[in-house]
């Protein structure tokens, strides 16, 4: 499972390396929006759920967890790059993609939203008899639990007694607003008390806590326990998205504790336990790297949407 | 009860035969009784609709003769509405019963941009099917008696219909759970009770098909919902006192349009007179007018014409209601300046 997680941690870097210098370069249209800092706690939940059988409605920062889920890297190249040959054709693009079909829903921007959706699917299950050790789950950051979708959706599922598990990433700032301006409770931790939910408080920048308390809280899901609530404290390591420089961030939080990276501390706890050899993780990160590469040449080479043969047709069986 | 308010009431009046059992509510709950019979991938999801059978009783019985499939939500109409579209993309057909029409608008976002995008954006299209119980009736005021329906028909990605009678309200229900599409049904609650019909008929048509309701050949009035019986109403007086002879079209489904059918009538008759309940900025009255005049304005005899509410909230007081809302009245004097022209 650790070397599962890093890999798919690693390989979320990078790629979203990649995107902010395509993204520099004028060859992404639109926005790139990073998951700097949330890979540990991304990938260890996607790390957890199984495509296929499980729900996964990842968010703005999660392609550690789409990866780890089982996202082929292709399928994010061609969203952010345009490609017509992707799963949303041009249609939609970045962060905003999914397969549903295989359990991974496509956000809307709109925050919270996809709280009482993954409840849905997980209701249908039940309704079908088929709920038997499935577990949905969604990511969220500080600023979505703000919103009504949140609160109406978790206490939705907490009434249902639904399998839900959702991780809120606190990464300091929604956009650039602090904690201080979006919530008045001592820890968002609370909240789950006032659902009549499990919270699970974690140390996103540490690897090894990431995978214990995803485990324990996927694990509590699954056997049937009800929604779990995780609330991850850490800090988004570059602005909300690459056009925006994070200013508002203090230099006093990025050199404390949550201002570590998480890759750093994940790749020496990694070798200290002796899950990987450094050695290992340079192979890795070396073939993860000329994958990673492959992929978004193809997606710059393939087709775009024509807007002559596009199909303008919003709804699947046209009654006129 | 003053003229105005008692003449609204009249028409319905006649419908209270004995024979005549089946209302427009009725129609509802036996289709949706239907529909959990014969399709397992339904249920039904909504305040109070389970043991209580729902704030009008549709779903009466339901939850008893179908249990675990009748459903009691919480008071939080974004997540009755994002658990249907979740259920539906997990393969189920989900009926939610917003309590009123007017609650709805705390599901806008995920009607508008979840259930509504996501076909486009996914190819995965999001069969659920929401009930507003919609329009005024006497004294519910400003909160409980909104037409929704060009709000919704706005966005695209959303079929939207407003049956207007008994075995409409039956087939339009049964059609629109089997419509892979996201459907927003708009029942009207006036008619829950007041619409009697002796049994429910089918006549063939389906969604996104219009009806002649009253044929005519001096002007045409489309509509739908409710104001179909309001149109008739008005169309019989001024047959009665002066001879004109009106054409009624019940649109049925308000999104998509049935353009054929409004173009069809507007060809016979040469003038046109767009009604409905909700309020005059926009909405269904002034995309009738639009499309006639921008498809077919060689056809017309007369500026197209609109009657809607008046602009304000919906009144309480059934004397204000009466007047807010378009009346025989009001229609017959819109349709002799029509016919005048």
């Amino acid at each position: 499972m650790a070397r599962k997680v890093f890999r798919a941690m690693l390989e979320a870097r990078i790629l979203e390396m990649k995107l902010s210098s395509l993204y520099k370069a004028g060859k992404i249209v639109g926005g790139v929006y990073l998951g700097k800092g949330q890979e540990a706690v991304s990938a260890s939940l996607g790390a957890q759920l199984e495509m296929g059988r499980d729900f996964f409605a990842p968010l703005i920062r999660d392609q550690g967890g789409r990866t780890a889920f089982g996202e082929e890297v292709i399928d994010c190249a061609r969203t952010y790059l345009g490609s017509v040959l992707g799963p949303m054709r041009g249609r939609d693009g970045n962060i905003h993609r999914g397969r549903p079909q295989q359990g991974m829903f496509a956000m809307i921007s709109h925050l919270g939203a996809a709280v009482p959706v993954v409840a849905g699917a997980l209701l249908a299950k039940r309704l079908k008899g088929e709920l038997e050790g499935v577990v949905g789950a969604t990511c969220i950051g500080d600023g979505a639990t703000s919103t009504g979708a949140f609160h109406e959706g978790l206490n939705t599922a907490a009434v249902e007694r639904l399998p839900l598990v959702v991780v809120v990433a606190n990464n300091q700032f929604a956009y650039s607003t602090p904690n201080d301006r979006q919530f008045a409770c001592a820890d968002l931790l609370d909240r789950a008390k006032g659902y009549g939910v499990d919270g699970h408080d974690l140390d996103g920048t540490d690897f090894l806590q990431c995978l214990r308390v995803m485990s324990e809280a996927v694990g509590r899901a699954r056997a049937g326990h009800g929604p779990q609530m995780v609330v991850a404290r850490l800090l988004r390591l570059t602005g909300h998205g690459e056009h925006d420089d994070g200013s508002y961030v203090p230099d006093t939080l990025r050199a404390g504790h949550l201002g570590r990276d998480c890759m750093d501390v994940a790749a020496a706890q990694i070798v200290e336990c002796g899950y990987a050899t450094t050695a290992e993780i340079e192979a890795w990160r070396e073939e993860t790297g000329e994958r990673v590469q492959a992929a978004l040449a193809a997606a710059q080479q393939e087709p775009k949407p024509d807007p002559w043969t596009e199909v303008w047709q919003a709804c699947s069986k046209p009654l006129i | 009860m003053d003229g105005g308010l008692a003449s609204l009431f009249e028409a319905f009046d006649l419908n209270t035969a004995q024979s005549m059992s089946i209302t427009y509510v009725d129609a509802i709950l036996q289709a949706q009784e239907t529909l959990l019979r014969e399709d397992p991938r339904v249920f039904l999801y909504g305040q109070d609709i389970s043991r209580f059978g729902g704030a009008f009783k549709a779903t009466k019985g339901l939850a008893e003769a179908f249990p675990g499939r009748v459903l009691d939500s919480p008071i939080s109409e974004d997540a009755m509405a994002g658990v249907a579209i979740g259920a539906a993309i997990e393969g189920m057909r989900p009926i939610v019963e917003m309590q009123f029409a007017d609650f709805s608008s705390i599901a806008f976002n995920q009607l508008v941009n979840h259930a509504g995008t996501h076909f486009y954006r996914t190819g995965v299209p999001v069969p659920i099917t929401i009930r507003l119980p919609s329009g005024g009736t006497p004294g519910s005021g400003p909160f409980h008696s909104q037409s929704m329906e060009a709000i919704y028909a706005h966005y695209p990605g959303l079929v939207v219909v407003t049956p207007a009678t008994v075995s409409d309200a039956y087939h339009m229900l049964i059609q629109a759970v089997a419509h892979d599409d996201p459907v927003i049904y708009c029942e009207h609650k006036f008619l829950y009770r007041w619409l009697k019909s002796p049994s429910i008929q089918d006549d063939g048509l389906s969604l996104g098909q219009a009806r002649i309701t009253r044929p005519g050949k001096h002007a045409t009035i489309v509509t739908y919902s409710a104001m179909v019986h309001e149109a008739v109403r008005a169309a019989d007086r001024l047959q009665a006192e002066s001879g004109w002879e009106i054409e009624v079209v019940d649109l049925r489904t308000v999104k998509p349009i049935d353009m054929d059918t409004v173009l069809a009538s507007v060809a016979r008759t040469g003038r046109l007179l767009a009604l409905g309940e909700a309020f005059p900025w926009g909405g269904v009255t002034a995309e009738i007018v639009a499309r006639v005049a921008g498809e077919g304005f060689h056809l017309l005899d007369a500026p197209p014409a609109r009657l809607n509410s008046r602009d304000t909230p919906v009144p309480y007081h059934p004397n204000l209601w009466a007047a807010h809302r378009p009346t025989p009245e009001t229609i017959c004097l819109a349709m002799r300046e029509l016919l005048s022209f």
